[in-house]
């Protein structure tokens, strides 16, 4: 609790101070890890998927804070319009690869009766 | 309100705009829980008429218009059921997700010029983004459910709900085109004037592209004739069988906010929006600047003309579910994929090509506003760089 | 460390003081990494798809808090919008009872937890480090149109004008990733529904064929419930066992 409270504190100080680039790639970085955490972890071929999709959004959130001019600090400059069009391009093809992994898992599903991901073993050693 | 709250009353700004906002949310939440209360009765009275019966006539006098808030009271008070193997947290936020969806389509509707939640620069696609969203209410209370018929009713209505948003992006994209913009305030600006200038009579393209956003709506909120999702005579209930009392209460809560967004916005996109059929308020004399009334007197015009003509479209819709017999599925699939989508796609193409040649509306003295849009970045900061980066592409967009 | 621990306790928020776009900000973030948290942590993958849908919406937030109004409005319509509703639609066909919550070994856990962390101590560290990235410049006003967005797809930059006439330095549009990635999400369409049509088979698929086949223990379940309610609600099922 006390390690926590610790470190709580000065996340709780943020409120009265403006957020910078820095604060949104520490989300962007724990998306992305829980995201690689959850492709490895799970054995469910949806959740395998579920770890990608948050992968490419903690990407995401990266990509659009570089690009606001909003939390850029002094001296430096922010991506801009190539921020958020990098951003919409990442969107569209996470969306055709998930199509497409859906489409692979509902077939296997089809084949193998299952979605476990320890199955699909037919081509081991 | 803000400033008001700011200068006069001395507060704080920080506390001053906290409290704009949760004026503005309690209003819209008003809105939603008000209008849905006079639907319903509307809609039991509009029912009956249509299949030459009364409707409801006891409760509160000869018209029965106390009945919502009867039926509002046995709903609170109703036993709260769950199945028995219903996921509880699933089955406990399904409603509420519903109803979130379509309350927070409302953050960017205005409602007369300037009276809106928050003014976004992208608010169609955000209010078209977030209808989209409802479904997931449906579908987590057709599995939560534990039951094969509510899982039916909701996978049927996730199927139709996203097939038709893509006819209905199409249709929306037109007046979007017509306008230059995707503020909603802006493009009801752009129908100021006399009812010739609503985009409805900009060109025929835009005639049909409104008709078909009609049908595509309809889909949309699940009205019949679509309702298979919650077709009384095949699946019990659909994917609300198991709910009952006020989670069931938030559920229709949800469809009749959804049912007034979608009609509120063909208003904008195509009615013109809060600008009357004969500008009252410019032939008085009255605008935004004259005087300490005359604003809010303009605005409160605006307002009585938006909310009659989105109830108008409430009215229409259910004029047609208790007219139209119901579709089958197949049949929605049917009508979503091989009819509205390519005709949608095909006026999109006709209006932009009628755009692109007559500009400046048939008749030029009815000039509309709607093409010097356009003009402002071509000719602004950015324009300039525009033409001299690529003076071929952007010649042929000038008038 | 003990005084700013009684400091962080004792001293209530200055309510005045609240800088509301970060307040709005530690929201989101909150609601974005608990929900991504709770997806690696639940068992039941519709639990799952849920709490993935709320991360990803409370990111949609976040991207409105820093002004691509654009891309916040995508992220919710296609990403939240369709690609979810696409991963819950296959959960939903495939979540029968056996897949439901499918538990993961322990090893894999223990490994996936280490690389994992030392991955978010080096992102951590990387993204602390650079002093121009921690508090922005005061004042800047941007309009965040999407205008500028929507040209720069079509091949024309207007966020930087060239200098001098004809322009200079003018940066590239996007109009050749606008057609390729327009023609993949064709060829996605198109593949995707080839995969996943329904075949005419000769022989039943390995999915029915389970179906048709319980466990043993399944049925054997059955058999004695239907024993027990015959032996409690009739007379005659006196000496069935």
């Amino acid at each position: 609790m006390m390690p926590v409270v610790v470190a709580a504190a000065p996340v709780v100080g943020l409120i009265n101070q403006p957020v910078g680039v820095a604060h949104y790639l520490v989300v962007g970085a724990i998306m992305f890890v829980c995201g690689i955490v959850c492709m490895a972890m799970k054995r469910n071929a949806l959740g395998v998927l579920m770890g990608i999709e948050l992968v490419l959004n903690g990407a995401n959130v990266n990509f659009v804070a570089f690009a606001s001019p909003y939390l850029q600090g002094e001296g430096s400059r922010s991506l801009g319009l190539d921020g958020q069009v990098i951003a919409l391009f990442v969107i569209l093809l996470a969306a055709a690869e998930a199509a497409v992994a859906l489409a692979i898992t509902l077939n296997f599903y089809n084949n193998h009766a299952t979605v476990d991901v320890d199955r699909a073993d037919d081509l081991k050693g | 309100m803000a400033d008001f709250l700011i200068n006069s009353v001395g507060l704080s700004a920080a506390l001053a705009w906290s409290l704009v906002a949760v004026v503005a949310a309690v209003l819209i939440l008003n809105v939603i829980a008000g209008g849905a209360l006079v639907f319903i009765w509307a809609e039991r009275k509009i029912a009956g008429r249509i299949q030459d019966r009364l409707g409801p006539t006891r409760t509160g006098g000869k018209f029965g218009w106390l009945q919502s808030l009867a039926d509002g009271i046995k709903l609170l008070a109703k036993e709260d059921l769950m199945p028995d193997g219903a996921d509880g947290m699933l089955f406990r936020i399904a409603p509420y997700v519903s109803f979130c969806a379509s309350f927070c389509a409302f953050i960017c509707l205005p409602f007369a010029f300037d009276v809106v939640g928050q003014r976004l620069n992208v608010g169609v696609f955000f209010v078209i983004a977030v209808l989209g969203l409802e479904v997931f209410g449906v579908i987590l209370a057709g599995y939560a459910s534990a039951s094969k018929w509510s899982l039916f009713g909701a996978m049927r209505e996730a199927a139709q709900v996203v097939s038709y948003e893509v006819p209905l992006g199409m249709c929306v994209v037109v007046p979007v085109m017509l306008a230059g913009s995707m503020d909603l305030v802006t493009i009801a600006e752009k129908q100021a004037g006399w009812f010739t200038n609503w985009f409805l009579f900009h060109d025929p393209f835009t005639f049909v592209v409104f008709w078909i956003y009609v049908t595509c709506a309809v889909a949309s909120v699940n009205r019949a004739p679509f309702d298979l999702a919650e077709a009384e005579s095949e699946l019990v209930a659909g994917f609300h069988t198991e709910y009952s009392g006020l989670r069931w209460s938030f559920f229709f809560m949800a469809e009749y906010g959804s049912m007034f967004l979608v009609s509120a916005l063909a208003a904008i996109l195509f009615l013109g929006g809060w600008n009357g059929p004969i500008p009252v308020a410019a032939l008085l004399g009255l605008s935004e600047g004259t005087g300490d009334t005359a604003p809010y007197l303009v605005r409160l015009i605006g307002l009585a003309n938006l909310f009659g003509k989105a109830t108008l479209g409430v009215l229409v819709m259910m004029w047609i579910r208790w007219t139209l017999p119901r579709l089958r599925i197949d049949q929605v699939m049917t009508t979503c994929l091989k009819y509205c989508t390519p005709l949608a796609a095909a006026m999109f193409l006709g209006a932009m090509l009628w755009q692109i040649a007559l500009p400046g509306g048939v008749v030029p003295v009815l000039r509309r506003p709607a093409a010097e849009i356009r003009e402002g970045w071509l000719k602004g900061p950015g324009g300039a760089a525009a033409r001299s980066a690529d003076g071929a592409k952007v010649a042929r967009v000038d008038s | 460390m003990t005084s700013d621990v009684a400091a962080a306790l004792l001293v209530p928020l200055p309510l005045a003081g609240i800088n509301w776009h970060s307040f709005f900000f530690l929201l989101f973030a909150a609601l974005a990494c608990g929900f991504a948290v709770a997806v690696v942590a639940a068992e039941n993958v519709v639990r799952m798809a849920l709490y993935l849908v709320l991360s990803l919406g409370a990111t949609a937030g976040l991207f409105f808090l820093a002004g691509a109004e654009f891309v916040g409005a995508m992220q919710l319509m296609i990403y939240v919008g369709g690609t979810l509703v696409l991963l819950v639609f296959g959960v939903m066909l495939t979540a029968q009872a056996p897949f439901v919550s499918i538990k993961g070994s322990g090893r894999d856990k223990v490994v996936a937890g280490v690389v994992g962390a030392v991955l978010l101590a080096v992102l951590l560290q990387a993204a602390l480090s650079v002093k121009a990235w921690r508090a922005p410049a005061a004042g800047v006003v941007a309009d965040p149109a999407a205008t500028p967005i929507g040209m720069a797809l079509v091949g024309v930059r207007v966020d930087e004008p060239g200098v001098g006439a004809p322009a200079r330095n003018v940066r590239p549009g996007y109009l050749l990733p606008f057609e390729i990635v327009s023609v993949h999400l064709l060829v996605v369409l198109v593949g995707a529904a080839y995969l996943a049509r329904a075949k005419r088979r000769r022989t039943p698929r390995a999915i029915e064929v389970a179906a048709s086949v319980a466990p043993p223990a399944v049925l054997a379940e059955h058999a004695a419930i239907g024993r027990d309610r015959a032996r409690g609600g009739s007379v005659l099922a006196g000496g069935g066992r």
